[in-house]
């Protein structure tokens, strides 16, 4: 390449940018039937399902790595921090083995521990509906069947019938006055989803359902062994991978998709898929001029998750640390309350402990502290003031943590935070969204390709489409569309051939994962 | 594509959806989802499958119709007609 290009270092939310002398895109072919703009968990499992039901595929990621915010990363002294990796439900399992492979679901393990420690109570939990139900029983002094009421109520809702109430009210309506019993049901769907009192009680059920039935699980090995195997599987598959790759504008004429402009180039597409946010795929990527009016007010209006604070904590090599928990949901505060999950130094936090059983093989200890926060309260601080409540952040929390590991800093010798802008600046989500956008964005999401013909979203949205399970899941959902539009368009689509009878095509391969589970369990 | 052969094709792309599940023994004219475990996920592995094994396009809002055996018969049977079926891929 003749030129030189500006490209983005990634090495802290203030940082400029680099020199680059190699071309991205090298390789890349003139068009594809789809283009994934961004590799989060719901990108790439689009791409891989879209690339095993036989389409030409390319992801294009502005981030040197793939995974999006299931992303890790390493530091002087040997250690290696999880940025999202504290916990999902167990249906991460299915979905693993049937749009990736046997040996990326066989490395999902259950975390041993979850412990809740607050003024109105301690308890260590399965995290499974038999357990809370325990608890709620003996710990609250509820009746079991007001709980089974409970339970069966969300079992029951469906996603169809909202009808219009919100999670407070929901609550008050099963456990009138138990500020505890509500800390205790919404705490931990807060910190995986943001949600508060206030969002529709569907949402909150759909994720309860999921999350608070079957135990919380984690990927062993990391999240740096999830994304390369899924790395492996994906080229196995086909699919053009481009990293370091900014995509400026999906390219649209006559209402339907042409392709990508990115790094200063055309790629054609039949469709593309972002895993961008929602908002900034409508109103940075496509532009105001190509949806209709009613649609981009409706977009504008679609209002974002909150955002995170994160400290990551270094045990030094050769130090132990001793057994608390795997997730620790930890607050100070006397009573709970939804949007003081989010103040500027808070005083509530999750607490992963990363044993080295997390890398089996590794000898290792790392502690990442996480809390929800607002953009605001970040945003525009001056660079003195930033580092100012960067430094608070850091000593708030070894202070608590102090309290459940007496002595601990001592035995750490790396301390970094990451803030909203953090967030904002490795993943370019407007305000460093940490869970995409509230309810009222899935609509939106949905109704895309009928203001760009091809054009599909799979990002975090809606609330229940978040987390890795929710992204992944939202993924295959979307590829399911994106599919029934390639193969409606697309003249060279196997759909068309199967109308003529002829001697049967050979068959599509089978993906790995039923292939050979399906041998094992017909032998 | 006759009955058996629609009930057949429709059998083996569950197999490879949820390959622990027995299928032998499924009642045409009740739920499926109330004899295995079938989650939302899994009829949109079903109907992904149809597509790609036989070029059937079903809209959202008709999945529905696949919630039986018999549903699926009488719903893709027309779709199906002059198709052969493929079973093992
Ligand atoms: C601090 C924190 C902790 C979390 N903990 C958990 C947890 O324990 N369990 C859990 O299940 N979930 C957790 N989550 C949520 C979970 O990580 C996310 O919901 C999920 O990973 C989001 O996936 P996604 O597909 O929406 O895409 P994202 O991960 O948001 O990725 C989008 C990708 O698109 C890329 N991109 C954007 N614009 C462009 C462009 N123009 N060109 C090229 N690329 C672009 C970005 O660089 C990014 O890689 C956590 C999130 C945060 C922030």
């Amino acid at each position: 390449m003749g030129d030189t290009k500006e490209q983005r270092y990634f090495k802290g939310s203030t940082d400029g940018k680099a020199p680059s002398r190699t071309d991205p895109l090298k390789g890349a072919k003139e068009r594809y039937d789809l283009i994934v703009i961004g590799s989060g968990l719901g990108g790439l499992t689009a791409a891989n399902l879209l690339a095993r039901a036989g389409h030409s595929v390319a992801i294009l990621e502005q981030h040197y790595n793939f995974g999006g915010l299931a992303t890790w990363f390493k530091r002087r002294g040997g250690h290696v921090f999880d940025v999202s990796l504290h916990g999902f439900p167990v249906g991460m399992k299915k979905t693993c083995r049937k749009y990736w492979n046997a040996e990326i679901a066989d490395s999902i393990q259950r975390l041993d521990g979850i412990r809740f420690e607050n003024p109105q109570f301690t308890l260590d939990t399965e995290f499974t509906r038999a357990d809370f139900t325990d608890k709620l029983v003996t710990v609250f002094g509820l009746e079991r069947a007001r709980v089974e009421a409970f339970y069966a109520e969300l079992a029951g809702m469906n996603f169809y019938d909202d009808a219009g109430e919100t999670v407070g009210q929901l609550f008050e309506r099963h456990f009138p006055g138990r500020n505890d019993v509500h800390r205790l049901l919404l705490e931990p769907i807060s910190y995986a989803n943001g949600s508060t009192m206030e969002d529709p009680a569907i949402a909150y059920g759909i994720v309860f359902s999921n999350f608070m039935s079957q135990g919380v699980y984690t990927f062993q090995g990391g999240t740096d062994k999830l994304v390369r195997a899924m790395k492996a599987e994906l080229e196995k598959n086909g699919v053009d991978l481009f990293n370091k790759v900014q995509v400026e504008r999906v390219v649209v004429e006559g209402g339907a998709v042409r392709g990508v402009l990115a790094e200063g180039r055309f790629l054609g597409a039949h469709a593309v898929i972002s895993n961008a946010n929602l908002k900034s795929t409508v109103e940075r990527l496509v532009g105001a001029e190509h949806v209709s009016p009613a649609f981009l007010a409706g977009v504008r209006g679609v209002r974002l998750n909150n955002s995170s604070t994160q400290v990551y904590l270094g045990i030094r090599e050769g130090e132990e640390l001793p057994w608390v928990t795997d997730l620790l949901f930890t607050s100070t505060r006397a009573t709970f309350d939804s949007p003081a999950l989010c103040d500027l130094h808070g005083e509530s936090r999750t607490f992963s402990f990363y044993y080295p059983k997390t890398r089996p093989g590794s000898n290792r200890a790392t502690i990442v502290s996480s809390t929800n926060a607002r953009w605001s309260d970040w945003a525009h601080l001056d660079d003195a003031a930033y580092e100012r409540e960067k430094a608070r952040l850091v000593a708030d929390t070894l202070d608590a943590l102090d309290r459940h590991v007496p002595g601990v800093r001592a035995k750490i010798d790396h301390v970094e935070a990451a803030t909203p802008r953090t967030f904002a600046f490795y993943t370019q989500h407007p305000e460093g969204t940490s869970f995409g956008t509230k309810f009222e964005g899935l609509q939106y999401s949905f109704d895309l390709p009928k203001e760009v013909r091809g054009l599909y979203h799979a990002g975090s949205v809606g609330i229940i489409m978040s987390g890795w399970l929710g992204a992944a899941n939202y993924g295959v959902i979307t590829a399911n569309k994106a599919d029934a539009f390639l193969r409606a368009e697309l003249p060279e689509a196997p759909a068309k051939d199967v109308l003529v009878p002829r001697p049967a095509p050979l068959p599509a391969p089978l993906p790995q994962d039923t292939a050979t589970t399906r041998q094992g369990t017909t032998a | 594509m006759t009955r058996e052969e629609i009930i057949e094709a429709i059998k083996d792309i569950i197999h490879t959806i949820a390959p622990d599940e027995d299928l032998s023994n499924l009642n045409t004219s009740e739920r499926l989802r109330d004899q295995i475990e079938l989650d939302s996920m899994d009829f949109l592995d079903i109907v992904m499958e149809l597509r790609k094994r036989y070029g059937v396009q079903i809209p959202e809002e008709e999945y529905k119709e696949l919630a039986t055996l018999d549903g699926c018969v009488a719903y893709l049977g027309p779709k199906l007609a002059g198709k052969s079926l493929k079973v093992g891929v």
